[in-house]
């Protein structure tokens, strides 16, 4: 038994943290896509915090001597219809954009994601309602769901969120509820309960962490959804309104100059719209490969 | 035997492309099927023993190539023959069957259909008799009422039946070779040998040559003329199934040969020959009654069928009575002693042994644990009675059964510190470490991930664990079941010597008789949620009483010894 | 047969009794107070009581719901304040241009997207395969209002090629007697086909900003459960029985994979739903969604929740519609029980 104890373990193992992290320098070295998608978070988030402070011009000041006018070196995006320098409004347009997906899909994830984890665990009545919930929801055209919901509650930038976050529910109750229920009866949750460990405590320590991972994911894929359904809903004149920055509205005002050829008036903050999205989306990618390299698709 | 072989493979190398690079998956294999033989072949998991029977039919994926070596059936070179070439043999000269037959079925076509759809494919039969036909074969693989299964979808058959109608579909155009990978795994032992008979004698009769690719040595030697052993992609024996059990040569079979449990030997048989004898066993002390079941009944409610316009607005059907999974049976497990309880899937046995470790609740009967009655506690509300560490259990699938995101020292830790009064420091180490000794897990293991650690490491950690806390009872669910042989025989050996050591008495849930024989004193057979026999372990497999306990030991494949 | 759709239509009773009740909530949870609103601005505390009783609002909710769901099914939605018509005359007017457009989109957006995924499976790693990809990704993230102005710019402004965003009929073309309210349909029944063109031509490019919005996820859930389907072991079997390659993909694989692809069209039909609402906007196109929109922004409340029960409706129906599509296809699904 001495002999045992003395036996100083040799060079640890990689422990999870660091095999994760060495993973994930591999997924990306592999798949350099990812990586620029991660380059382009980092980027967007820059955006948001000093965005207001870097840009050239002020992005409600108008200046209608200057309306309308292409892409230049003093503008680099253009002006718009009462001469507001697009670029800083899109530059300026990020944080707003950014702060309505990141509360909408931070508020789901900690209501939709409980309620799921405890309709998968618990079951019976609890499973019953989540469940009724999530399908009501469901059935509605999601979008179309969103508006009505705006329209009753009111038409603030706090209503989008909230009606972000309603129309995810069902997505992320129905994932926790379905990762949660397969580890229900799984081995290790039923060590735990043979170790002594309340039904709370099994879910908090052995349910919960492992579906953290999962949901992450499904955090950064619904992002780029939220982004696109909350500019919907100012592009429908819904929430944001004029002149606040706010990409979706951008679009909107722009709309009306692309039939007479002023393209980059919409163009510009759309783009910026797509990359958001299309960053989210890659990165949501990446991390399911990530965490589950046979997940690949 | 004849002097032409039907399939010759000759030095055969598989190589496939990962992201490792390139993995040899076979190297230099040499298989010879002679016309009308069967041929085993024999291998734990990854020896490379299905790539083979892939890389004859040219069915490997994507990634993987034959490298090296040649493949020559009858006079035709498979390694060099064009697709269109390759896809007239298969199924018309060789057809396979495959592992899992209700995945190898087309879940959304007849059966009948897809007997069809091979049938006029190889140009066996025309539009106007095909239909007959395919219920011809349906009758020749011994499926009764062949014209109304011709209609069945796979999911409305049970597993041996869709067996059959996968062995239907290969030998529809009378070919010359089947190969079947793992036939029966996964079926239960019954039906298992029903279905190895009919393969064996639908080749007989048709003159055919076979190859049988299996984890079994029991069931290769039984069913096959010839065996190639197989290790990490190379074979390491060729020889008639009669001399792999009484003279096996290579060191790996002798030790796989050994591990296989079989009738007449004791728990130390199952380890290699250099394995020093173990100190004489003390006397068996077997003491007074520790858990007594009386009358358990675990009944499920059936699903109830969706909602009808007619139920919503017309009278309620009659609900239709519970399902008994556990059908009133009463059975004792006492002090220091170790009781089986074997049957084949749905018998009942894993929900009596999920009731009496109190982790679902009965419909009814009691459970006595020392005396008190622990079935009145409910299930929620046990994990904090005194009683809980006292029953402790070691699960099925190691895998499962251990947090991916706990080290090894964390998940053997976890009994500890919510019931074993440990606070954690140098004392719970201590005895981590000491534990860990006990079920021979290097310490410099404890600190890993169980995905950083071998089934049989795994196997040891959910040990170690359910011990930790000195408990009276042990139940033990199928505990070598997804383990290969070779460590199956090793953890039984471990199990058997910690009950020594320790005192503790076991419940021992399995399908396996001989391996339940090895370890057990008492056996009970279960069936439909009733007991059919129980007796000593010895009683019941020497001289069986019930005609299922009977049915049961003869289905067991016995190898030619 | 008979029996399994009975018990279909009886799954998406709880749907609907749901979306009726949201609804309902919605119309009860009207920013301020929903009497003083419709008795406006200038109206004194006796008028607005009146108004008050007068739309029920004084009574219980379960009363308030009773007389909410005895409205609806004499079909009363309210009515407009904008149009001044009771608000179910002016959905069952636009609704044909709406169900035109997304069905028209959807077709095409099918079309498109199934072969693609099919021969992108197929051919894996192949140009169609990396094409394929890119579209799934890149539709995902462009915004439908976004690619109908770019569609726009490009075929009306720069080409010439599409009409002015204006409508479903150039203004010189005369709109045929509506009789299944579908205009490329209407006319080819009285073959009239001036005016077939002029709708075509409208048409097209706000069902193509549709169909590329629809194109991703069809395309990509097409493509991975082909792929499932082609790695599973019944291909596996079918292959090692000799079945032809046309055989396998068609009979054994295809069949098997529209499955998840019928699932998704659900979800599909949720986003074009939505979509929808956008790009009527973009076109100026005269449907319900353009309708709500405009009411939406008038502060007209009654339209935009017949709005919203209109296409929850639709909704349910069309998930039924699904729904039997897949028993079709699926025993399984068919025998149960």
């Amino acid at each position: 038994m001495t002999a045992v104890t003395e036996t100083a373990p040799a060079a640890p193992p990689a422990s999870g943290l660091v095999a994760t992290l060495r993973h994930a320098r591999h997924v990306i070295g592999e798949n350099p896509v990812t990586g620029l998608s991660f380059g382009l978070f980092a980027l967007f988030l820059i955006g948001a915090v000093i965005g207001p402070w870097i840009v050239p011009y002020d992005p409600l000041e108008s200046d209608t001597a200057q309306a309308l006018q292409a892409p230049t070196w003093a503008h680099w995006f253009g002006t718009d219809q009462v001469g507001r320098d697009i670029f800083s409004r899109v530059v300026v347009a990020t944080r707003l954009d950014m702060e309505i997906a990141i509360f909408s899909v931070a508020l789901v994830f900690v209501v939709g994601g409980l309620a799921g984890v405890a309709a998968g665990y618990f079951g019976g009545w609890t499973d019953r309602i989540v469940g009724r919930l999530g399908d009501t929801i469901m059935a509605f055209p999601l979008f179309v769901l969103a508006m009505g919901i705006v329209a009753a509650l009111g038409n603030t930038v706090t209503n989008i969120v909230i009606a972000t976050a309603i129309v995810n529910f069902p997505l992320y109750a129905r994932i926790a509820r379905s990762e949660a229920n397969i580890r229900r009866e799984a081995g290790f949750v039923q060590a735990a309960r043979l170790t002594g460990n309340s039904e709370m405590r099994t879910v908090l320590t052995q349910i919960v962490p492992n579906i953290l991972p999962i949901m992450m994911v499904q955090m950064s894929l619904t992002m780029g959804y939220a982004i696109l359904n909350a500019a919907g809903l100012s592009f429908i004149g819904l929430g944001v309104r004029p002149p606040t920055p706010e990409w979706g509205i951008m679009v909107a005002e722009g709309a009306a100059f692309i039939v007479s050829g002023e393209w980059w008036i919409a163009l510009f903050p759309g783009l910026a719209l797509m990359l958001a999205v299309f960053c989210f989306n890659l990165m949501g990618d990446g991390l399911r490969d990530i965490i589950d390299p046979q997940r690949r698709t | 035997m004849s002097a032409v072989p039907l399939l010759e493979v000759k030095d055969l190398t598989v190589e496939f492309s990962t992201r490792r690079g390139i993995v040899q998956a076979v190297e230099d294999v040499n298989v010879t099927v002679p016309k009308g033989e069967i041929v085993g072949i024999v291998g734990e998991s990854g020896s490379g023993k299905s790539v083979t029977s892939y890389a004859v039919m040219r069915i490997l994926d994507r990634v993987g190539r034959v490298a090296r070596g040649t493949i020559t059936y009858t006079s035709l070179d498979l390694v060099g023959a064009s697709e269109p070439e390759m896809r007239d043999l298969r199924g018309r000269e060789m057809s396979m069957i495959f592992q899992n037959p209700r995945l190898a079925l087309n879940p959304i076509r007849k059966v009948g259909k897809q007997l069809e759809d091979v049938l006029l494919q190889h140009a066996q039969a025309d539009a106007r008799d095909v239909k007959r036909k395919a219920i011809g074969l349906l009758e020749q693989v011994r499926i009764a009422r062949p014209e109304e299964r011709y209609h069945a979808y796979p999911f409305e058959l049970s597993g041996g039946m869709c067996q059959r109608i996968v062995i239907a579909l290969a030998l529809a155009c009378k070919p010359q070779l089947l190969i079947a990978d793992e036939p029966t795994t996964g079926l239960d032992v019954t039906t298992q040998k029903a279905v190895m008979d009919l393969v064996v004698d639908l080749v007989r009769a048709r003159g055919m040559s076979a190859i049988l690719i299996t984890h079994d040595l029991g069931l290769a030697a039984a069913y096959c003329d010839k065996v190639v052993v197989m290790e990490k992609g190379r074979v390491v024996e060729t020889a008639a199934s009669i001399d792999i059990f009484q003279a096996p040569q290579a060191a790996y079979t002798r030790k796989l040969m050994r591990a296989t449990p079989r009738p007449g030997i004791t728990l130390h048989d199952l380890l290699p020959e250099e394995t020093p004898a173990p100190t004489p066993k003390a006397p068996h002390q077997v003491g007074e009654p520790l858990l007594t079941v009386e009358n358990l009944v675990k009944e499920y409610k059936r699903q109830a069928p969706p909602p009808t316009l007619k139920g919503l607005f017309g009278k309620k059907p009659e609900p239709q009575p519970p399902f008994r999974a556990v059908d009133g049976i009463s059975f004792t497990v006492n002090k220091g002693e170790s009781v089986g309880l074997v049957g084949e899937s749905g018998c009942g046995k894993s929900t009596t042994s999920t009731i009496v470790m109190r982790l679902i609740d009965p419909s009814g009967g009691r459970i006595l644990f020392d005396g008190q009655d622990i079935g009145a506690v409910p299930a929620r509300a046990f994990a904090l009675s005194p009683l809980r560490k006292r029953i402790q259990m070691v699960f099925q699938d190691p895998t499962e059964s251990l947090n991916p995101r706990y080290t090894v020292s964390r998940a053997i830790a976890d009994p500890l510190l919510r019931m074993g009064g440990f606070t954690g420091g140098a004392r719970l180490r201590d005895k981590i470490a000491e534990l860990a000794t006990m079920v021979g897990l290097p310490l410099e293991l404890l600190d890993r991930f169980p995905h950083q650690l071998s089934g049989g490491q795994k196997a040891r950690v959910g040990i170690a664990r359910a011990i930790a806390l000195n408990p009276d009872l042990v139940i033990l669910d199928e505990p070598t079941a997804a383990l290969d042989v070779s460590v199956q025989a090793v953890v039984l050996n471990l199990l058997q010597h910690l009950k020594e050591t320790l005192g503790m008495s076991y419940l021992f849930v399995s399908h396996d008789l001989h391996v339940v024989r090895l370890l057990c004193d008492r056996v009970i057979v279960m069936r439909q949620g009733a007991i059919v026999e129980e007796g000593t372990a010895e009683q019941v497999l020497e001289a069986p009483k019930a005609d299922y306990t009977r049915e049961l030991i003869s289905a067991i494949p016995h190898p030619p010894v | 047969m008979l029996s399994s759709f009975l018990r279909r239509l009886a799954t998406a009773i709880p749907s609907l009794i749901g979306v009726i009740i949201v609804t309902f909530l919605l119309t009860r949870v009207l920013p301020g107070d929903t009497a003083a609103y419709f008795a406006g601005p200038a109206a004194t505390p006796e008028a607005i009581e009146e108004i008050r009783a007068k739309l029920g609002l004084d009574k219980s909710l379960p009363e308030q719901f009773v007389d909410y769901v005895t409205g609806l099914v004499s079909g009363d939605l309210g009515t407009s304040l904008t149009t001044g018509q009771p608000v179910i005359n002016d959905i069952v007017d636009r609704l044909p241009a709406s169900a035109e457009l997304t069905l028209f989109g959807l077709v095409i957006a099918i079309a498109v997207a199934v072969p693609l995924g099919i021969l992108a499976a197929v051919r894996q790693g192949s140009w169609v395969d990396h094409l394929c990809r890119i579209v799934a990704t890149a539709g995902v993230s462009l915004p439908v209002f976004f690619t109908g102005l770019l569609l726009v710019y490009v075929f009306y402004y720069l080409l010439g090629w599409a009409p002015a965003p204006l409508g479903r009929l150039d203004v010189f073309a005369f709109p045929p007697d509506p009789i299944t309210g579908f205009l490329l349909i209407d006319t080819l029944l009285v073959g009239d086909w001036e005016t077939f063109g002029s709708a075509l031509a409208q048409l097209a490019v706000p069902a193509a900003t549709l169909a590329i919005f629809a194109l991703a996820p069809i395309t990509r859930i097409t493509r991975a459960s082909m792929l499932s389907v082609l790695s599973s072991e019944f291909v596996r079997t079918a292959r090692a029985s000799g079945l032809s390659p046309l055989k396998v993909i068609v009979t054994y694989a295809f069949r098997n994979a529209m499955l998840p692809v019928i699932t998704t069209l659900g979800m599909v039909f949720s986003f074009l739903l939505g979509a929808n609402v956008l790009v009527e906007k973009v076109f100026a196109w005269p449907g319900i969604g353009s309708y709500a929109v405009e009411a939406l922004i008038a502060s007209d409340y009654a339209p935009v929740q017949g709005f919203v029960l209109a296409m929850a409706i639709m909704y349910v129906v069309l998930n039924l519609l699904i729904d039997l599509l897949y028993g079709v296809i699926d025993p399984r699904v068919r025998i149960e029980g």
